[in-house]
């Protein structure tokens, strides 16, 4: 149903880097969780519209006056690193761009 | 009979504060004795704070002295659930992502909390990011079942449950996307509530599924649910699905009800949540239950609800696919854990995202993200997710169509009673169906509980009675649900949870 290649791209797309070994351990399980949920495809009508939200859902708006908010120390304070009152990334560019 | 007090409801806690038999210092520093005598062996918590909940008991003392209390609950301890933001106190939501990480902020049920005068004792276990329903998906190990250290207390909420269970608090706090509070009620024969949703701010709450998730009380009595569920209930600006109406009158509905009187009322069993797959003892408490409603002088009808039969995919679709895009935030740019690949020179960010993310994320949540990209993913979200929704529309029609003939519905809460701890680990599908019960309610926004039916003939473990009302109408979970309490335990002779023999288990 899938693929072990197929995991492995939407693993990719994920950001999940899988090795060998996961992805012979979890290729299978994600097969037998897709079979079972596959006979969803055949149980609506076309005209039954989709629920998204349990609930109607309307924009909430505020109004647009300064509130009192994490200073920037808070801010950062969970970051993996902190260079200048911002938080410091790798490079965000690869090789092929 | 004056019952010790870790033993207490938080009801007659709060009139033992009242009356001066206790002060909050003493409470608080009871129950931090009995999580240091207990909690080796069932590992409820995932951090405990000592300090911070003698604080507050201080406090609590001090706000009493000078008759001045912020609730009816001030100074009776709590535990929270590990998924939701606490200012100051690591908040891992079992994940090793975020192992360490130390919230800036409050979740808006965190703040009422503390408005509310309650000491907070600790964090609790949890599968990781709320996937499961073993709490064995935790990254930082199981918490057993009290009632046999070699059972599961369900999931993912496994940790709040089995605090109360235990006796480690009067109260926690649970959050349900797909039966996380209720089922884990069920397996340890404690009380656990899903609100509307919306009734209760989501707010601080890190997300799985956003359109399913709902945080609940967690406790040992109805009451005591009610009137946690008053304390962090309502509205709340900072999340725009909350509902903007007052809490319903739980408690009242808990105290009309407890008097065992349900005359008048429609109940309904849902044909098809029962029977095959339900566990024989889990069937019979179930059917004894439905025999004292209508003693209580219930009307109890029959009520079909066919689309109930794929609400497992749907859920098993929808919940993926917005975890998958909750999940996405666990970036390794801005918090929590930052692993560089090995053997990179100068790696990427994205090089960084894919060995974080693999490293971080255990086989459960990685599982999650992978369906849920997949059915979101061009050419089979027509096919999936798409076609999940309108199942959802499908099933809300069911209970529209159902709350014409009742007034609550009615049902077992889990088929089974606590499994062994390992049994299911690395079968997902079976641990999936341990939420085929509760799963429909969050689907259609629905609020409902679990409340203890007594043990299961065939291996003397609790089972759980789920009572499920039409949205808004969380008055009804109580009035039902209080009423079943005291007439089960009239015929008990007590509450389901025997002290001496829990002790016994504990101390094996």
């Amino acid at each position: 149903m899938i693929s072990r290649e197929e995991v492995r791209h939407l693993a990719d797309l994920a950001r999940i880097e899988l090795d060998d070994a996961e992805l012979d351990h979890l290729a299978p399980q994600l097969s037998v969780i897709l079979e079972s949920v596959a006979s969803i495809s055949e149980v609506a009508a076309d005209d039954i519209p989709p629920t998204s939200h349990p609930l109607p859902v309307v924009n909430v708006f505020r109004d647009d006056v300064v509130r009192p908010s994490l200073t920037p120390d808070q801010a950062l304070s969970g970051a993996p690193a902190v260079e200048g009152q911002r938080f410091a990334v790798p490079r965000i560019l690869g090789d092929e761009q | 009979m004056n019952l010790p007090l870790i033993q207490r409801s938080a009801a007659r806690l709060s009139e033992a504060l009242a009356t001066g038999e206790t002060t909050s210092v003493e409470l608080t520093q009871l129950f931090l004795d009995r999580i240091a005598a207990v909690d080796a062996a069932i590992h409820a918590f995932l951090h405990i704070d000592s300090e911070g909940a003698l604080a507050a008991a201080r406090a609590s003392d001090e706000r009493r002295a000078a008759g001045d209390l912020a609730s009816r609950l001030d100074g009776v301890p709590i535990a929270v659930k590990d998924v939701l933001t606490t200012d100051g106190l690591p908040t891992t939501c079992g994940s090793k992502i975020l192992e360490g990480w130390v919230p800036p902020y409050d979740a808006t049920v965190v703040a009422r909390l503390k408005a509310a005068g309650l000491p907070i004792l600790g964090k609790t276990n949890m599968d990781e990011f709320a996937m499961g329903s073993s709490t064995e998906h935790s990254a930082y190990g199981p918490t057993h079942n009290p009632w046999d250290l070699d059972r599961i207390p369900g999931g993912s909420g496994g940790g709040s449950a089995a605090v109360v269970a235990a006796f480690m608090a009067p109260l926690a706090i649970g959050t349900d996307t797909g039966g996380s509070i209720r089922q884990p009620g069920a397996v340890t024969g404690t009380v656990g509530v899903k609100p509307t949703y919306g009734g209760v701010s989501r707010y601080g709450l890190v997300a799985m599924a956003n359109s399913l998730d709902q945080a609940g009380p967690v406790t040992r009595t109805v009451l005591d649910a009610a009137m946690l569920h008053e304390i962090i209930g309502g509205h709340d600006p900072l999340d725009s699905t909350s509902i903007d109406q007052p809490v319903p009158l739980v408690e009242e509905s808990a105290r009309a009800g407890a008097t065992g009187d349900l005359s008048g009322l429609r109940i309904g069993v849902v044909t098809e949540l029962g029977g095959e797959g339900y566990q024989p003892g889990v069937q019979q408490r179930f059917d004894q239950a439905v025999e004292l409603l209508v003693k209580a002088g219930a009307e109890v009808v029959q009520v079909s609800c066919p689309n109930f039969l794929h609400a497992l995919a749907a859920y098993y679709l929808i919940m993926p696919s917005e975890a998958s895009s909750n999940l996405a935030r666990f970036d390794a740019m801005r918090y929590g854990l930052r692993v560089l690949p090995e053997g990179v020179e100068a790696p990427s960010a994205e090089e960084v995202m894919r060995a974080t993310r693999d490293q971080g994320f255990g086989d459960e949540v990685k599982r999650r993200i992978i369906i849920g990209t997949y059915a979101l993913s061009s050419g089979y979200y027509d096919a999936y997710y798409g076609q999940a929704q309108k199942v959802r529309t499908l099933i809300s029609r069911d209970f529209e169509r159902a709350f014409e003939q009742a007034d609550v519905l009615f049902s077992p809460t889990s088929p089974t009673t606590a499994f062994k701890l390992g049994e299911k680990l690395d079968d997902p599908l079976a641990m999936y169906l341990n939420d085929i019960a509760t799963i429909p309610a969050n689907l259609a926004g629905l609020p409902g509980i679990s409340v203890p039916a007594g043990l299961a003939e065939e291996d003397s473990l609790p089972v759980g009675l789920q009572i499920l009302a039409p949205a808004l109408a969380d008055d009804r979970l109580y009035r039902v649900g209080a009423a079943l309490e005291t007439l089960l335990e009239q015929q008990w002779g007590g509450p389901l949870i025997d002290p001496d023999k829990l002790d016994k288990e504990l101390a094996r």
